[in-house]
């Protein structure tokens, strides 16, 4: 033996053993990320795999087949309904365990222990936020439930059987590249992914509350209720307007001294940041009923707009039992069939955008957090510590009191404000027990319109519009949810936590929400807009749409003779009504004298467009670049006194400027003349101009090169090869086909409800989760095309049709 | 006589090279399928013990047997993916292809092996022999 060597030699091995197998940054260890055998050569799945496997589970009740389509579309027939979750659980777990653990681990504050340090703060916020507390609270209702128990608990089992036999080569790629692994799934990570779609579609953006408080310092409360209109001109609501509403039977009282305790102008600047509502998150639905369509079956469509990604959000199945066959889109995450259609009915989602958080300034006795002041007397808080546990590093602790509000979130040791530390508590309506899970249970399973309304009522929150159709020729829409009942602008702004008037004082009473069932007209929609126009007895604020539902509701009732094509068509409208409504007035305010011959030129282009934001035109590049610094310069001047400014909606620019030429807020306060209208639209095409001209130049003004998506991957710009870029789509904010930047349409679904069901879907993403397989971006480019595929609503008799691919059969033993 | 003698050695000695080699080769990819990735060290570290060559032989045979392994099952994963992750993959740890992706597989196989071979080689080799 030489000894030198040997060590030497023996020394570099360990040590590029050990180097290999460590993590540098966010580079992977490259040893086991590399190794073909475990690595992440193990993800690259064959282009011709087989997926057909023979199951054994001693969870099972009894015996089951899965068949998969030629699009990996699993057909679950199952001889008893707790099987059916167990395999959806099992199904979603094999292709997107990485994003339903990731998913709930975001909402549960969890992050730093997979990327570090860099989360912390983001995982405080979500603890402040007392997103646990709500899913644990939806937990206790959901296991009080018979129905969902079992439901969520074969769920659940599911997704475990996956996990317990899942090997380290098998490890989704996202787990081998930040190096981690998955824990067990729990009955509270699927209240958890709840959660976090409530805080998608009700979080705190909806309320703005601290934005809006932020406005009294410049404006009145006057000021600013025109400024925001409760009703703006172009609303088409989704209850017709001149509809009769019944009396209210239940009033909120206004507090004695909101006047000048709440509603008054205040001097001192409070500048809060926090997140604004995500423009492009929307969705829209609609029915049409028999009478309006070719085949005399009604129609029901839905295209929820959400943050689109890879791996996508939805997961396409049918499940087959003897008390239910439901097809549509699921939520990897939860039970059930979210967004579809079963033997006799259809139904889809929209966001009601009903702001159901509110803030109250907090005072605690002492840095202590442990009481605090309310209506006279010092109250206890409930005192929760976060332990934030932190990959490569000590782990984080953080104090968070709870009041009979719920938790403050704010207060001196987390303040993304300089306001000195003030502490705010929430109140928001996803804290209290509720069970969503069950509407989905019933929904799946409704026969009709009396199934289908007793199903939605066990959604509280978020407010959604859920339209409704059957083979029984009903058609309907509910703006279903649990909606404070609030005095006019309670709400609006920050209140006072110290005195108990200002709280809730109940909710809108359930058959009084917006709803209409067979409406005249012949059909439903919903895409955003308030529901109800201003006869309507209760006062719900929140964020709203406008436009899409203009232009849906026009189309429709101009409609007669519909066919599937004419709704797919629909939902790929790029109609851009804002600029219909608003060009005319434009073109009158622009002095074309002050323009060059290169700025006429540019608005020979702009006048003269369709009106369409194809990806073809240049006219929506111009419209939007124009509207973006027309509103900078009429609100700019104004807002440029508070930090973080809520910006006015666009309807309200339009609907100012179309009704007065001397409209106040056009002149710009900082300058010694008094600018009017015409100046400043004017200023503003000018102002564009040098910018767009060289686009034009470059031959890149195209609407297609301007409104370009990118579907990242969950991880960003952590994956951007994981990502898609650079799809040229058409549509924009507040165009049916709402694609814009990094949103859009994430399934889109129409749905005949004829003697046998004909439907049709497509979600821009792919069955699989796995980067590494063929089928996890397929569905894009059909998506982008506006092309969709057939539904196929397979009978288990069709077992041996030429459409399935693979199959799996799960037994007990 | 003495030729023979020489031609005879240089013929062990080739045979020994390619047993090691695939001695190796088999014994990492078993080793592999139930041990973590570094089993390879163990596996290349045994077979130089076994097989007893010259360090810099002992090196070679494991360098190349690991570097066919990984090499080999990386490019057959590869062509049946047809190429879908490893772009991917590639372009995420800044590659510009997908056969530099397969060559670095390799090269950080071969040389964990060859640098564990040459252990087992000086562990074995008596001072006097050489």
């Amino acid at each position: 033996m030489r000894i030198i060597p040997f060590a030497i030699s023996t020394v570099v091995t360990v040590g590029l053993v050990t180097v290999l197998s460590m993590k540098w940054g966010p580079a992977p260890p490259f040893g086991k990320f590399l190794s073909p055998q475990q690595g992440f050569w193990q993800n690259a799945e064959p282009v011709d795999k087989d997926f057909s496997a023979d199951l054994k589970f001693p969870g099972l009740k009894g015996k089951a087949n899965v068949y998969f389509d030629e699009r990996l579309v699993p057909h679950v027939f199952a001889d008893n309904d707790d099987d059916a979750y167990f395999i959806q659980g099992y199904l979603h777990a094999k292709f997107r365990l990485w994003q339903m653990e990731f998913q709930t681990l975001a909402t549960a504050g969890r992050i730093s222990e997979v990327i570090g340090d860099r989360a912390i703060n983001y995982d405080r916020e979500q603890r402040r936020m007392g997103l646990t507390f709500a899913a644990e609270n939806m937990v206790k209702a959901m296991e009080a439930n018979p129905q969902t128990r079992s439901a969520v608990n074969s769920y659940t089992a599911g997704v475990n059987a996956w996990i317990s036999h899942l090997t380290e080569s098998e490890l989704p790629v996202e787990y081998k590249l930040l190096d981690y692994k998955p824990e067990q799934w729990s009955n509270l990570k699927t209240a958890l992914f709840v959660k976090q779609l409530t805080k998608t579609l009700a979080g705190y953006g909806y309320g703005n509350d601290f934005q809006y408080t932020s406005l009294l310092s410049v404006f009145s409360d006057d000021e600013i209720k025109m400024l925001f209109p409760y009703v703006p001109d172009s609303l088409s609501p989704i209850i017709p307007k001149g509809t009769v509403y019944p009396e209210p039977t239940s009033v909120a009282v206004k507090p004695g001294n909101s006047d000048s305790a709440y509603l008054k102008k205040t001097d001192s600047l409070q500048i809060f940041k926090t997140d604004k509502p995500v423009p492009g998150i929307g969705s829209n639905n609609w029915a049409v009923s028999g009478s309006k369509t070719k085949s005399g079956a009604p129609i029901l469509c839905n295209d929820p707009h959400l943050e689109l990604n890879f791996p996508s959000i939805w997961y396409e199945l049918q499940m087959h039992t003897p008390s239910f066959n439901a097809y549509g889109s699921s939520f990897p995450g939860i039970p059930g069939v979210v967004i579809g259609f079963n033997d006799s009915i259809a139904f889809g989602f929209t966001n009601g955008g009903i702001d159901v958080m509110d803030f109250y300034k907090i005072r605690f006795k002492d840095d202590s957090k442990q009481q605090y002041w309310s209506d006279g007397q010092w109250k206890d808080t409930r005192i929760k510590i976060e332990e934030i546990k932190v990959k490569g590093g000590p782990t984080v602790y953080d104090t968070v009191a709870y009041t009979h509000f719920g938790p403050v979130m704010y207060d001196k040791s987390f303040t993304n404000v300089s306001s000195g530390g003030d502490a705010f508590a929430i109140r928001w309506k996803a804290h209290d027990e509720s069970n969503e899970l069950l509407m989905w249970w019933y929904l799946d399973r409704a026969r009709n319109y009396e199934e289908y309304t007793e199903a939605i009522k066990y959604l509280e929150c978020p407010v959604q519009n859920i339209a409704f159709a059957s083979k029984k020729g009903d058609i309907a829409i509910w703006q279903q949810g649990k909606v404070p009942l609030r005095w006019p602008r309670q709400g609006v702004y920050v209140m006072p936590g110290e005195d108990d008037s200002y709280s809730w004082q109940g909710y809108i009473p359930q058959d009084q929400v917006p709803h209409i069932l067979n409406p005249e007209r012949g059909f439903v929609s919903s895409a955003n807009q308030r529901a109800t126009d201003e006869t309507y007895p209760y006062y719900e604020p929140g964020d709203f749409a406008v436009y899409r539902g203009w232009r849906i509701n026009q189309q429709l009732s101009a409609m007669q003779q519909i066919t599937p094509e004419d709704m797919m068509k629909l939902q790929s409208d790029n109609h851009n009504t804002m600029a219909e409504m608003f060009r005319p007035a434009l073109l009158k305010y622009i002095d074309r004298s002050k323009l060059s011959a290169e700025e006429q030129n540019l608005l020979g282009i702009f006048s003269s467009w369709n009106l369409e934001n194809d990806v073809n035109e240049k006219g929506p590049s111009i419209f939007e670049a124009w509207m973006d610094t027309l509103s900078v310069k009429v609100w700019g001047d104004e807002l440029s006194k508070i930090k973080d400014p809520i910006t006015p909606h666009k309807s309200t620019l339009v609907d100012c400027l179309i009704k007065d030429s001397a409209f106040r807020y056009a002149d710009d306060i900082n300058t010694p003349v008094v600018e009017t209208v015409s100046d400043v639209v004017t200023a503003s095409f000018k102002a564009i101009s040098p910018d767009l001209l060289q686009k034009e130049q470059e031959n890149k003004l195209n609407w297609g090169n301007v409104n370009t998506l990118t579907i990242y991957h969950l991880l960003r710009t952590g994956a951007t090869p994981f990502a898609k870029a650079g799809i040229a789509n058409g549509g924009g904010s507040e165009i049916v086909n709402a694609t814009r930047k990094t949103f859009g349409p994430s399934w889109r679904m129409i749905v005949q409800l004829s003697a046998t069901t004909e439907a049709y879907g497509v979600y821009p993403g792919g069955q699989s989760g796995n980067p590494g397989s063929r089928f996890y971006d397929n569905f894009v480019d059909t998506w982008t095309k506006g092309q969709y595929y057939k539904l196929w609503v397979m009978n288990e008799s069709e077992a041996g049709d030429q459409k399935v691919k693979w199959k799996m059969s799960f037994s007990k033993e | 006589m003495n030729i023979i003698t020489k031609e005879r050695s240089k013929q062990l000695t080739n045979m020994k090279f390619f047993t090691a080699l695939l001695l190796t080769a088999l014994c990492s990819f078993i080793a592999g399928l139930y041990f973590p990735w570094w089993s390879l060290a163990v596996m290349a570290f045994l077979v130089a013990l076994l097989v007893h060559q010259k360090a810099g032989k002992a090196f070679l045979a494991a360098f190349i047997a690991l570097f066919l392994l990984w090499g080999c099952l990386a490019l057959w994963i590869d062509i049946r993916n047809a190429g879908i992750l490893s772009k991917r993959i590639a372009a995420l740890l800044g590659l510009e292809s997908r056969f530099l992706l397969i060559l670095i597989t390799s090269l950080v196989a071969a040389l964990v092996a060859g640098f564990a071979a040459m252990s087992g080689s000086y562990l074995r080799m008596s001072p006097r022999k050489v």
